[in-house]
């Protein structure tokens, strides 16, 4: 597996995009990736952009919750961009949707 | 309607958060010759991944041990999945269905993991001894063409 963490600061948003699959495996590299990244850069607000992610299952739930908890503590927001047809499936059962904005429309430049 | 089965196939590996991923893909790849929509499999392979973690994170918790799978392939287009282990077992099974009930203290696990595979199945049944495993029971009923 190759499960890789982008980051791109502009101003105080951090917008970090997950490439490959999160599982129970794989997500303890990525939030080690993404809260050292958070760290880093003390954004204002984490934008988690989800439109790469071949597949996930419910620990990608327990790592998206756990860093809106990581940006509550840097007292900042937390926005979920673009996630697939698949991985909108688990976030609308887990009404991850309702604690956490979530973007849905794919924006041009987040795909590129 | 009377259902023949038509194909069958047994696993058995350790239980390791590498094999989380072996398990769901190789069950999908068993489940493709029914023919399912890639929705129907992203679903399975969701299942099976919830299963295979809960196995290797709660009953073995995370100290190793066996992980069993059998599928089944029925000429409806219905598949059905029994995957167990050895492990604790769960003393309170009841609880582990409701949404966002977990025993993980850190924070990271979502406690969706049942609630999840009750939803994205057709099916569902759990069957477990505190001290002798837990098998969990799965039934799919593939619909796309």
């Amino acid at each position: 597996m190759k499960e890789t963490v982008k980051t791109e600061l502009q101003g105080r948003t951090l917008t970090v995009t997950i490439i490959g699959e999160i599982d129970h495996h794989s997500a303890r590299k990525l939030r080690e990736e993404i809260d050292s990244a958070l760290f880093y850069h003390r954004p204002k607000t984490l934008r988690l952009l989800l439109s790469q992610v071949s597949f996930m299952d419910s620990s990608g739930l327990g790592l998206i919750l756990g860093r809106l908890t990581r940006m509550k503590e840097l007292g900042g927001d937390m926005v979920l961009v673009s996630p697939t047809k698949e991985i909108d499936k688990i976030l609308t059962l887990a009404a991850i949707d309702k604690t956490i904005p979530t973007e849905r429309s794919v924006r041009k430049e987040d795909t590129e | 309607m009377k259902r023949n089965e038509i194909n069958r196939m047994k696993l058995e590996f350790d239980a390791t958060s590498q094999n989380e991923a072996f398990a769901r893909m190789a069950v999908s790849v068993f489940a493709a010759s029914l023919d399912p929509t890639l929705e129907e499999i992203s679903d399975l392979r969701v299942v099976v991944s919830e299963a295979v973690t809960n196995a290797v994170v709660h009953a073995y918790k995370n100290r190793g041990g066996k992980i069993g799978i059998t599928a089944i392939l029925y000429s409806d287009r219905s598949m059905k999945l029994k995957i167990h282990d050895k492990g604790c077992g769960i003393a309170d099974p009841e609880r582990c269905l409701e949404p966002l009930y977990t025993t993980d203290p850190t924070g990271e696990r979502g406690g969706m993991g049942f609630p999840i595979m009750q939803a994205m199945s057709h099916a569902f049944r759990l069957k477990t001894a505190v001290g002798v495993g837990t098998t969990v029971y799965i039934e799919f009923r593939f619909q796309g063409a």
